[in-house]
């Protein structure tokens, strides 16, 4: 088992200002590292480099490594890293169960397979039955749950959070948490997290970094 | 810790996947330029060359500035000039006005969606179409004489009047008016879904001002900023309008952009050299204006921060604002007049003057129609129906090259593709005529449909511009981090969830499409009839009733492709609330 996510010597720079500093961070699968910091810290941006979606004026150098494969130039879509955001992001124009469908790899072919993956993926989410719902009906912790099963099916190597836990509120907020680290500890996927709620942090039980206010 | 060590100079999404991306945006970039550019390249030179004497295909091959001494030296010349500075400044100030204040007065009452249903039908209306269809409601035997007559008025036959046509221009100006009042009210409205607008009212009435004066002094200046392009395309299109002008406009003199019309119509081909030299003038004229018009714009800004800074609570403003939104909405009323007019007299068979309603109905006129209008109407639904699907994946692959490639689109609203729109069509139509000439392709279909690109392909890119752009870009990169392809993402994310303004852009561009008339005659060579070519040549001369037919159907055409665009996507995501709520 070598699907670790690491990151070597990640520097990342606006216009000459330096966000990230020479960060190394290996995180092991089964466990999750927290990234805590102001805002502007440069917190999701280094979510973005290492999810491939760093917008164009800002300039990084470094790896980013899952297990012994280098994603660094690769799109995102081959990183095989999943992602969570702020928002939910359910595409509005699908039903949940082809919300989730969405998220399969195409190389499972047959209907009933994919259908049944779907189906066990709202089992799971203790949402059976809401394959024709639509996503608007549905509850922010209901949504939330969609979402990180929408990843999971993905099959993705490693998990990033970005902050998905600060719009829901404290009760939510504390089963939903669980929900996430339980099934990706269980999938022994190796999670970084972002957020600046320091509850987040312990409730990912690991590593915590925090990130300073930039060099000039 | 070699590897550790290594810095590797790195783009953003890795150089790989990055290079291939910037090159379709430069490819379409080039598609864009020599599908658009060419033409309006090709367009002015052989207009400019023509008015300094050189048109080698009628014998002259010499420069000269006869051209332009014949021009200056027609009868009436100056009353021309006069009239269409005039007319154009007047209608553009006007609608800016009535608009601002109309929303001022209206706004928080009505709500976006209620405006795009309202509005549809005289946005989607043709020029001609409108234009035809004010003359009805106003000419002196038209509908509001006889709603009138004789009970208030005490006419029994039509009072010997120039109610259209007059010599000052008011009903071209109300015909603008009618047209532009509706286009600004949208991109008004579309430009107050980026600004706070409640706080700020909030705010303003706090401290103690009116609401139409915060709308004024607070609100207004953020709206114009952000409409500064759509303002421009009003003002040289009244300027330059003539397919408008040629039935409401005065005929002796008459305005610039058809004492050129006329010359470049004529039998007699030396009437080309001066016609260009007119044309010419119309660009000379247009530039002048928009640049008188940016002065004006700074003087204002000046201006109005000194007013707004002086702290005026201007309570006592708000009857004027009322005053200006009453006339804005008696436009917007006389524009549905028409709309009605024209369908009353294309069902009428027998209307004695006075009366209110035809004493006789019939379809007679529209069954007898039906063969001579089977293929104006063809001809019309497939070049709309063609120049609005390429332009709508045009504008798809342009905007999607533009995500790729990482452009923002900035503040900055102005942009080469809308050249086609700042430019008086007139001063490049007999030019664009001459280049598919050479290429022998004049009076060809394809040659109308590429001529009618020009002015679709801008609009449809104006239309979706904002809504694309406005989409959150994590839907992508969800998207992406489930493992899909960019253009798979296109496909199955992006296309459905923006299904709405891509429909809603179409069918503008298929009303634009619609009511193209210089460049079907021009291009077409008089060849290729659409409902608009045969709707402004029998307008003045014909039976009210057959005109009636040909401008309402004309009208029906894009209001139908408009209201689909309303339909289908709440029929579509009907179950997805979602969607039903963009």
């Amino acid at each position: 088992m070598t699907n670790a996510l690491i990151i070597r010597s990640a520097t990342i720079s606006i216009g000459g200002r330096i966000l990230v500093s020479n960060l190394n961070l290996v995180v092991e699968p089964g466990t999750a590292v927290t990234i805590m910091g102001p805002s502007g810290s440069g917190k999701s941006t280094l979510i973005a480099f290492i999810g491939g979606h760093l917008d164009r004026p800002f300039h990084a150098t470094g790896r980013v490594l899952v297990g012994e494969r280098d994603v660094t130039e690769l799109p995102p879509e081959r990183r095989g890293i999943g992602m969570l955001f702020q928002d939910d992001l359910l595409f509005p124009h699908l039903s949940v169960g082809a919300n989730l469908a969405f998220g399969l790899p195409a190389s499972k072919k047959d209907r009933r397979v994919r259908r049944a993956h779907v189906a066990q993926a709202l089992e799971e989410a203790e949402l059976s039955g809401f394959e024709e719902r639509d996503p608007a009906t549905l509850s922010g912790g209901q949504r939330a749950r969609i979402a990180l099963m929408r990843t999971l099916l993905a099959a993705p190597k490693a998990l990033l959070l970005d902050e998905p836990f600060s719009k829901l509120d404290s009760e939510l907020r504390r089963d939903f948490r669980r929900f996430v680290f339980d099934r990706a500890t269980a999938d022994r996927l190796p999670v970084l997290l972002v957020t600046h709620d320091p509850d987040d942090a312990a409730a990912a039980n690991g590593e915590i970094l925090t990130l300073g206010p930039q060099v000039e | 810790m070699d590897a550790a060590l290594r810095r590797i100079g790195f783009q953003p999404r890795g150089l790989a996947p990055f290079l291939p991306r910037l090159r379709l945006l430069h490819l379409v970039g080039a598609v864009v330029l020599g599908v658009l550019g060419a033409p309006i390249a090709a367009g002015l030179v052989f207009t400019v060359l023509p008015s300094f004497g050189y048109l080698p295909s009628i014998g002259g091959d010499r420069l000269s500035l006869q051209p332009w001494r014949d021009l200056f030296g027609t009868p009436g010349f100056a009353a021309s000039l006069g009239l269409t500075v005039s007319t154009g400044l007047a209608a553009t100030v006007l609608g800016l006005v009535l608009s601002f204040a109309f929303c001022a007065v209206v706004h928080g009452r009505m709500r976006e969606r209620g405006a795009d249903g309202l509005l549809a039908p005289l946005l989607a209306a043709p020029h001609a179409a409108m234009a035809i269809g004010l003359a009805f409601l106003m000419a002196p035997s038209g509908w509001l004489f006889r709603i009138t007559s004789p009970w208030l008025t005490g006419y029994e036959v039509p009072p010997d009047l120039a109610t259209v046509q007059d010599q000052w221009g008011a009903a071209l100006i109300i015909g603008l008016l009618i047209k532009e009042l509706p286009f600004l009210l949208i991109v008004i409205l579309a430009a107050l879904n980026q600004i706070p607008v409640d706080q700020q009212m909030r705010a303003g009435r706090a401290l103690g001002y009116g609401q139409g004066i915060v709308w004024i002094k607070i609100v207004a200046p953020q709206v114009y900023a952000q409409i500064r392009l759509p303002v421009f395309v009003v003002l040289v299109f009244s300027l330059s309008v003539v397919d408008m002008a040629l039935i409401l406009a005065p005929t002796n003199p008459p305005p610039l952009s058809v004492v050129a019309f006329r010359w470049f119509m004529s039998p007699d081909v030396t009437r080309f050299l001066p016609a260009a030299a007119a044309a010419t003038l119309q660009l000379v004229m247009v530039v002048a204006a928009v640049g008188l018009w940016r002065l004006g714009e700074r003087g204002i800004g000046w201006g109005g921060l000194w007013w707004t800074t002086r702290g005026g609570r201007g309570v006592t403003g708000e009857p004027g604002l009322k005053l200006a939104a009453a006339f804005g909405m008696a436009v917007l009323m006389l524009g549905f007049g028409s709309l009605v007019a024209l369908a009353i007299w294309s069902v009428a068979w027998r209307w004695p003057f006075p009366d209110a309603l035809p004493s006789t109905w019939s379809l007679h006129i529209w069954s007898r129609q039906i063969h001579a209008l089977a293929w104006p109407f063809g001809n019309t639904v497939a070049l709309a129906a063609v120049t609005t699907v390429l332009a709508a994946l045009l504008a798809i692959v342009w905007l999607e090259a533009e995500d790729r490639a990482g452009v923002k689109r900035g503040t900055a609203v102005f942009h080469p593709v809308y050249v086609p729109l700042l430019l008086p069509q007139i001063a490049f139509m007999f030019g664009a005529q001459v280049l598919v000439a050479k290429i022998r392709i004049d009076g060809t279909f394809l040659a109308v449909a590429w001529a009618h690109l020009l002015f679709v392909f801008p609009y449809v890119l104006l239309a979706l511009a904002d809504p694309w752009k406005a989409l959150d870009p994590r839907y992508g990169r969800s998207a992406a981090a489930l493992g899909v392809s960019p253009s798979a993402t296109l496909i199955r994310v992006k296309l459905p969830i923006l299904l709405k303004p891509i429909l809603i852009a179409s069918a503008i561009g298929f009303a634009v499409s619609v009511a193209q008339y210089l460049p079907t005659l021009f291009v077409g060579g008089g060849r290729v009839a659409t409902l608009t070519t045969e709707a402004v040549a029998i307008a003045s001369s014909g039976d009210r009733r057959v005109v009636g037919v040909l401008a309402f159907l004309q009208i029906l055409l894009p209001l139908a492709v408009y209201l689909a665009a309303l339909l289908i996507p709440r029929i579509v995501f009907a179950n997805r609330r979602g969607l039903a709520r963009r």
